[in-house]
């Protein structure tokens, strides 16, 4: 059996040999690696690690993300206060710069820990991991991760989140949805905020708004809410409830959950832990017309 | 811009693989890259030069291959090809639709340069 005669090729392997094959080597020494690897799977392996550290704990992590300005540190200002003396929380902040939203998560009372990213446009698995060691996890129920407000970057990467929710303030336009589709399709939840100026803005339409988010075939409840006046806290505060319940039980039975982001699916990533290099082997097919 | 960090990712693993497999240079990697990815094909060729810079890959030719968006309708069964941002069934009308291709962030192949290729 030898490689110069060409006696160990057999109809079982030959396919392997040929130049689409996993093993051809051409005449120059030219190799052929075919991987078929997510490009942020060392990420994704950092966020499952994350994920675990807060299963561990039985600690739900809620990933927020929005634009900028749309109001995330104020919805969690008004949540920390309606679930005083209920629910442990902490914070992770992410910024480009500043301590300006550790110090208002802060100042009700709440421990808090900012990242900021320099230029980064969004968090990745690392910072958040770095972030956990200044956490204090087995004395929280929810952990609330702030991403960096943009509707682009933030959505390709898994933090180790459970949920990811969206925050779309009515000043920005119901098409938003339409137009940031990655980000949407990513959403657990949606939050339609600063609803109070919806009586001076007669361009925003909550139904509007809900039906785009439908058209991702997402079926994400669509939540009105003003943190500022307080209709529809109610509603978000119900669903945080049912959910730090909900994973409780997962928890139990040994299950977690990962957030509707989907980026090329689960089965990605379990071929990379099983296979662990390159999956090649492990992952599904190229798809057609792919 | 985020594909600068997607690069960065990518690096790390051409050059794990290009260490397994001896080899001296990276001649090509292929990618496969939906629109629902998230990353954009062109700043993704626009950041790789700065990102392969001093590694193995350093010089290599970077290939990416689109996919067009589609879903299959979980109702009716329908599969169709739809914009990125409307994928509801085009058939039925129904959202409950899982998308089938588009949202592929993934390293397909890489050719590598081994220390037979060099000249004798």
């Amino acid at each position: 059996m030898c490689d110069t005669c060409g006696c160990n090729v057999t109809p079982g392997n030959r396919h392997l040999l040929e130049p689409e094959g996993k093993l051809y080597r051409a005449p120059d020494g030219r190799v052929a690696v075919h991987v078929l690897q997510g490009l942020l799977s060392e990420n994704d392996r950092l966020a499952a690690h994350n994920r675990a550290h807060f299963d561990s704990h039985g600690v739900l992590a809620v990933n927020l993300m929005s634009s900028p300005g749309a109001g995330k540190t104020a919805l969690l200002e008004a949540t920390i206060s309606a679930l005083s003396g209920e629910m442990r929380i902490a914070v992770v902040e992410g910024d480009l710069e500043t301590e300006n939203d550790a110090e208002r998560i802060r100042a009700r009372g709440v421990p808090a820990v900012q990242i900021c990213t320099g230029s980064a446009c969004h968090l990745d698995a690392h910072m958040v991991h770095d972030a956990l060691h200044q956490v204090d996890l087995p004395g929280l129920d929810i952990l609330f991760i702030e991403n960096v407000g943009n509707l682009v970057c933030p959505a390709s990467f898994d933090l180790g989140q459970h949920r990811n929710v969206i925050l779309l303030s009515v000043t920005e336009g119901d098409d938003k949805p339409a137009k940031y589709p990655v980000m949407f399709r990513a959403a657990d939840l949606v939050l339609l905020t600063k609803t109070d100026l919806l009586a001076v803005l007669d361009d925003f339409s909550p139904e509007r708004a809900e039906r785009h988010v439908r058209a991702l075939a997402s079926e994400a409840p669509v939540v009105s809410l003003s943190a500022r006046k307080g209709p529809g806290m109610d509603r978000w505060i119900g669903w945080l409830r049912s959910e730090v319940t909900a994973h409780r039980e997962r928890v139990a039975r040994g299950e977690t959950r990962r957030p509707a982001i989907q980026p090329d699916g689960e089965h990605l990533h379990q071929a990379h832990e099983q296979g662990h290099g390159h999956a090649g082997r492990l992952a599904p097919p190229p798809r057609p017309g792919g | 811009m985020h594909e600068l960090s997607v690069c960065q990712a990518l690096i790390e693993q051409v050059v794990d693989i290009a260490r397994e497999h001896r080899a001296t240079g990276v001649e090509r990697i292929l990618l496969r890259v939906g629109p629902l990815s998230g990353v954009e094909p062109a700043l993704l060729t626009t950041a790789f030069p700065m990102a392969a810079a001093g590694t193995v890959a350093e010089g290599a030719r970077l290939d990416v291959e689109g996919s067009p968006v589609t879903v299959r309708c979980r109702t009716c069964g329908h599969e169709a090809e739809v914009p990125p941002n409307r994928l509801v069934c085009p058939a039925c009308g129904d959202y409950r639709t899982e998308v089938r291709s588009g949202d592929e962030m993934l390293l397909a192949r890489v050719e590598l340069i081994t220390a037979s290729a060099a000249p004798a």
